[in-house]
């Protein structure tokens, strides 16, 4: 437990709805509008916690908990991530197969909550969003087992913390591998643009939104807050990867942390920006290349 | 120079898989005059010192492997007009996946050959994996333009094994090569653009249907 960990934790969760925001914002200005503030998601949050809720009479315990799952899960698998950059708040060995269960228990009770709904259209996103996913994990764990390989630690405080910025100079044509497959992990785990499009208002389109389309109020904005919570959490990975901040003292990994994360953003709406959305038979295959690139850092490390 | 090396051998590898992930003919062709360029400078970044031996092949390798092939590809892409590869015989994703597996297959063996200690450690691994996957290509896919472009890849994986004796083959055996596959493309793209005519596609798999 460390103290300076706890308190990066909190400026994450302070700064994640910021994240969203910057993306929205980089790609309006690319495409020559104006686009809604960059902190537009702290007002919609706000206005969601002082209205009512509404349920439907189909709906069971699990639709009213899958919001709170969401964010639990995320958060406990924020305690995993060194987030300062040194060491995490809970580490144990192999705790890199507990933040992929995590993140997969979020989803799973997200899906459920879809499901619950016995609409089709939220069905159909509960099926493409668990398909996309199956491709999904096996990409990051591949990641996860590059950076063992490279820093020697099973646990990601280790990995991700201070034996990265040693390994750097060793393997480092083998991290921006794994960098660049994080980041397009980032990309599909959050539902941006070559996989999924936040902005899509099509439900038969939609992935990550359509499931959602029943909540209301508190539980939406839970879930809001959790989709931007859950980019940071990413953001720390590819900014861990790229940037390792071991050596600097705690308020600079924090200043490096944030800088990172709103590069991180600008990068998502760039992408956002420049290429359409994949269909959907595609997007497997982008996936499965992001596995690939971790699987060829994987080699290089055993090489 | 040597992490210079290291890193274009990791391009190179890059383009194979990209190569293998594309069904757009153009960005297949793109990738090989890209990995062409790289093998064009891998000469230069390898030799101990810049002599007039590795210039000149980096020069030739890049006239013609990245300039020359990859317009005349172009060339008979336009003129037989065909743009994707869409049904190959392995999908793209299960395609993708055995590039993954000939790769680790490629360190594999490399790891275990009785090689003597080069200068550049990957140059062998990376020289197999681009054959195996020159090989996929050549064997997955029906379009005869796209197994042009397998050949050449396979053939980029022998002339980066022949890298590792830069020093000890003769410059004019090198250009022979070079030449060879020059004309050999060029025949095979004149094939290719004959069978268009012919038969109003460049599905391969219907040469089998041959009748007099």
């Amino acid at each position: 437990m460390s103290g300076s960990g706890l308190i990066a934790l909190g400026i994450l969760s302070v700064v994640a709805p910021a994240l969203p925001g910057i993306a929205g914002k980089t790609k309006s200005l690319l495409t020559g509008r104006r686009g809604p503030p960059v902190l537009q998601l702290y007002a919609d949050l706000r206005k969601l916690l002082g209205k009512g809720a509404v349920y439907s009479r189909t709906t069971t315990w699990l639709f009213r908990a899958a919001p709170v799952v969401v964010l639990v899960t995320l958060f406990v698998a924020a305690l995993l991530l060194p987030v300062d950059g040194r060491e995490a708040s809970a580490a144990f060995t192999g705790d890199l197969v507990a933040f992929a269960g995590l993140l997969a228990l979020g989803r799973f009770a997200l899906v459920l909550a879809g499901l619950d709904t016995g609409s089709s259209f939220e069905g159909l996103g509960a099926s493409r969003e668990v398909t996309i996913a199956s491709f999904a994990e096996p990409a990051l764990l591949l990641c996860f087992i590059a950076l063992v390989l490279a820093t020697g630690d099973l646990s990601l405080s280790g990995m991700l913390g201070t034996p990265l910025a040693a390994a750097w100079p060793r393997a480092g044509a083998s991290l921006s591998l794994v960098g660049i497959s994080l980041f397009v992990l980032l990309l599909a785990e959050n539902s941006r643009v070559p996989v999924d499009d936040p902005a899509t208002h099509l439900e038969l389109t939609m992935i990550h939104e359509v499931i959602v389309l029943d909540h209301s109020g508190p539980d939406l904005a839970l879930i809001l807050y959790g989709s931007a919570f859950k980019l940071a959490l990413f953001g720390v990975l590819v900014v861990s990867v790229f940037v390792p901040r071991a050596g600097f003292s705690t308020p600079a990994a924090l200043a490096l942390l944030i800088a990172g994360l709103g590069v991180a953003a600008v990068a998502v709406g760039i992408v956002e920006s420049a290429m359409a959305r994949l269909r959907l038979v595609r997007v497997p295959q982008l996936l499965v290349g992001a596995a690939a690139l971790a699987l060829f850092a994987t080699i290089l490390q055993l090489g | 120079m040597r992490d210079a090396a290291q890193i274009v051998l990791l391009l190179v590898v890059l383009s194979d898989l990209a190569i293998l992930g594309t069904s757009r003919l153009s960005s297949c062709i793109r990738g090989l005059a890209a990995q062409g360029l790289l093998l064009g400078l891998l000469p230069v970044l390898i030799a101990p010192q810049l002599s007039v031996h590795a210039v000149s092949l980096a020069l030739g390798t890049v006239i013609v492997k990245a300039v020359v092939l990859p317009w005349f590809l172009a060339w008979a892409i336009r003129e037989a007009a065909v743009r994707r590869e869409i049904e190959p015989i392995v999908g793209f994703i299960a395609s993708q996946l055995l590039g993954a597996f000939a790769l680790a297959l490629a360190f594999a063996i490399a790891s275990r050959l009785p090689l003597p200690a080069l200068h550049q450690p990957l140059l062998v691994p990376v020289s197999l994996a681009t054959l195996m996957i020159g090989f996929i290509v050549l064997t997955t896919r029906r379009k005869a333009l796209v197994q042009v472009v397998g050949y050449l890849i396979l053939e980029n994986g022998i002339y980066l094994f022949g890298l590792t004796q830069t020093e000890s083959v003769p410059f004019l055996i090198e250009l022979g090569v070079l030449l060879d596959v020059f004309v050999g493309v060029f025949i095979m793209g004149i094939v290719v653009f004959h069978i268009n005519r012919e038969f109003d596609s460049l599905d391969a798999t219907r040469l089998t249907e041959l009748t007099d």
